[in-house]
């Protein structure tokens, strides 16, 4: 019953939590706005991480698809003029989906470290093609336009961020961790807690652990897509070193760390600190930067195991 | 023909190479279970101080000779027990215990610092160690002559090679450490002090990062960043061999040598995916690498 209930709230928060977002847009300032936007983009990588996290694996390299969302959207908005957010979005996750479950079939035998470092492999590969392929645009990559929206194209004076690309990402985003709530608690959910548990006790239970990691990797790569070119189209423009190189990715899992994963809505929560402190850092100390993150990530590992989620659960006198 | 020799010759002196800069993340991993991900900063710290050391007395002697190998072999024993000590008696030994995946992401978050922490020192320009480099003259093979220092390299790293696993099997302390893999609460039961055998392993892997790049500083341009091209380089090495087993390192060490030696000759656009495709079907055939063990099934 705890459980049912559990998931209920989460629904209402995120609907919450979106109509909240929707209506304070007059208000935001466009900073402000912008970072919004750039944490859910990025929180959607963290919610894949999440996951597999769940599943008790952790990616070293989720750039990988992250980059390959975002060069999709990129790609088909350069070579074949579409400029349309759903048709760019189900390019990025048609492209990931397709890569992770061709690259599936290698990693779901595969745990711990292993798992970890074959992402991390995969995703230095394709920063390696990306930076040398002169077609993919080599290191300085692609800019993309302002994209439309079902034939609806913004006004041109009024910058990228329009309401139209804003509420588009608060939606969108809304309804996928709203789906990535429901599927953690189906039965594929279960099946992820087993694999981290006692994976021969489930395929004891008939489950095929290695089919259930396959859709989970699938799943984060879509995520990681969909966030890619989310960033893209925000940004506006896409390079190797800000999508596939190994310190995004470590950003990721540092996010997914720091926020925990004991809900759908702690990779947003996280990411939207990241994205904060990571503007005043950057102003303040950009020599310093990783520093902070590492010194922070080790904070985190030993005092505050379950991440900043952990908190809430702790304030409401629950064990985390 | 020739090319044949020459392709022999190159993958020794990469496969040396590639052994001596992850031999020491195999012997951290086999004894203590910990994937290091701070061996690549290590690497670069053993690179980045030989390289400073070096041009310093350079710069002050210029005809200097053979000292300069005392020099870096000293820059890499400072570098591997003073970082080897705090990481490992700073960090390491507070998630001692935890999951696997939560102590690789300590390393990585030592991993993060000690990038800054180079990027503050050293700064961002390369450094360039050459002069070690043509201590030896050239020394032709089959015809084709090479740099001498780059040939030596083979035989020294054979010797530290067997060194090592003389250490490990022909030893006491070697033998009381193999009790330590198999097992760490029977051998504390034992009285082995393994609190003690893990952190002067630690310092040893330490140290070992640090030599090669050390050993690496005259062969290439010390910038930052190679830390982490090192340590996904080093890990394939390993993972090939199997973690754990320094048999498993050398053999990894060839096989990649080999590969990536043949694709710089016939096709060079390949060279990295030669590295990773030999690791992935490795791994797709043996999970456990070539000469790992696989672990007991735990109902």
């Amino acid at each position: 019953m705890t459980r049912l209930r559990r998931v209920r709230l989460t629904t209402v928060g995120i609907a919450v939590a979106t109509a909240a977002l929707l209506a304070l847009w007059p208000l935001l300032p466009a900073w402000a706005a912008h970072t919004v936007a750039v944490s859910l983009g990025g929180g959607l990588v963290v919610l894949g991480l999440l996951i597999l996290i769940r599943f008790g694996l952790v990616s070293f390299g989720q750039g990988l698809f992250f980059a390959i969302g975002g060069y999709a959207a990129a790609l088909a908005n350069q070579f074949l003029g579409i400029t349309d957010m759903l048709v760019l979005s189900v390019a990025g996750i048609a492209a990931a989906g397709a890569v992770a479950w061709a690259l599936g079939y290698i990693v779901r035998g595969h745990r711990g470290i292993f798992f970890a470092m074959l992402n991390l492999a995969f995703s230095m590969i394709l920063f390696g093609i990306l930076a040398k392929t002169v077609v993919l645009g080599s290191t300085d990559g692609f800019s993309v336009g302002v994209p439309t929206l079902l034939g609806f194209a913004p006004d041109p004076e009024a910058g990228r961020l329009t309401f139209m690309l804003f509420g588009y990402i608060v939606v969108f985003t809304a309804v996928v961790a709203w789906w990535v709530d429901r599927i953690l608690a189906s039965p594929i959910g279960y099946a992820g807690q087993g694999v981290r548990e006692n994976e021969l006790r489930l395929r004891y239970l008939g489950v095929s652990a290695r089919g259930a990691v396959h859709i989970a990797y699938i799943a984060a790569a879509k995520l990681a897509a969909l966030g890619g070119v989310f960033t893209v189209l925000l940004i506006g423009h896409v390079t190797p070193e800000d999508t596939a190189y190994w310190t995004k990715s470590g950003e990721f899992v540092f996010v997914a760390i720091l926020g925990g994963s004991g809900n759908v809505a702690a990779p947003f929560i996280a990411q939207t600190v990241f994205e904060l402190v990571r503007t005043f850092a950057l102003q303040y100390a950009p020599d310093a930067w990783q520093m902070l993150l590492g010194i922070t990530l080790l904070l985190v590992i030993l005092f505050l195991p379950g991440g900043l989620w952990s908190l809430a659960d702790r304030l409401r006198g629950r064990d985390a | 023909m020739i090319e044949l020799a020459a392709i022999v010759v190159d993958s020794l002196v990469y496969a040396s190479w590639l052994f001596i800069v992850s031999i020491g993340l195999t012997l951290i991993f086999g004894v203590m279970n910990v994937l290091n991900v701070a061996h690549g900063s290590l690497y670069a710290l053993g690179a980045y101080t030989a390289a400073w050391a070096v041009g310093m007395y350079v710069s002050g002697a210029p005809d200097a000779g053979f000292e300069l190998l005392a020099i870096m072999l000293v820059a890499a024993v400072v570098v591997g027990v003073v970082v080897g000590l705090l990481i490992e008696r700073g960090v390491l030994r507070w998630v001692y215990g935890r999951d696997e995946i939560v102590i690789v992401l300590a390393t990585y978050a030592v991993f993060l610092v000690l990038e800054d922490v180079m990027k503050l020192i050293f700064g961002p320009e390369s450094y360039i160690a050459f002069q070690p480099r043509f201590l030896f003259g050239t020394i032709s093979v089959a015809g084709i002559p090479y740099v001498g220092y780059d040939l030596l390299l083979v035989p020294v790293v054979a010797l530290i090679g067997l060194g090592i696993w003389a250490a490990i099997h022909r030893t006491r302390p070697g033998k009381l450490l193999i009790a330590v893999i198999h097992d760490r609460e029977i051998a504390a039961a034992l009285g082995i002090n393994v609190t003690r055998f893990f952190t002067v392993t630690f310092l040893c892997g330490a140290f070992l990062g640090a030599l090669g790049g050390a050993l690496s500083a005259p062969l290439i341009s010390v910038v930052p960043g190679i830390g982490v091209e090192l340590i996904v380089l080093a890990f394939a090495v390993v993972v090939i061999g199997g973690l754990g087993s320094v048999e498993g390192a050398a053999v990894g060490a060839l096989l990649v040598g080999l590969g990536r030696t043949a694709a710089v000759f016939f096709r060079p656009e390949l060279e990295l995916f030669v590295v990773f495709v030999v690791m992935t079907v490795v791994l797709a055939v043996r999970p456990e690498g070539l000469f790992g063990k696989p672990k007991a099934r735990r109902i």
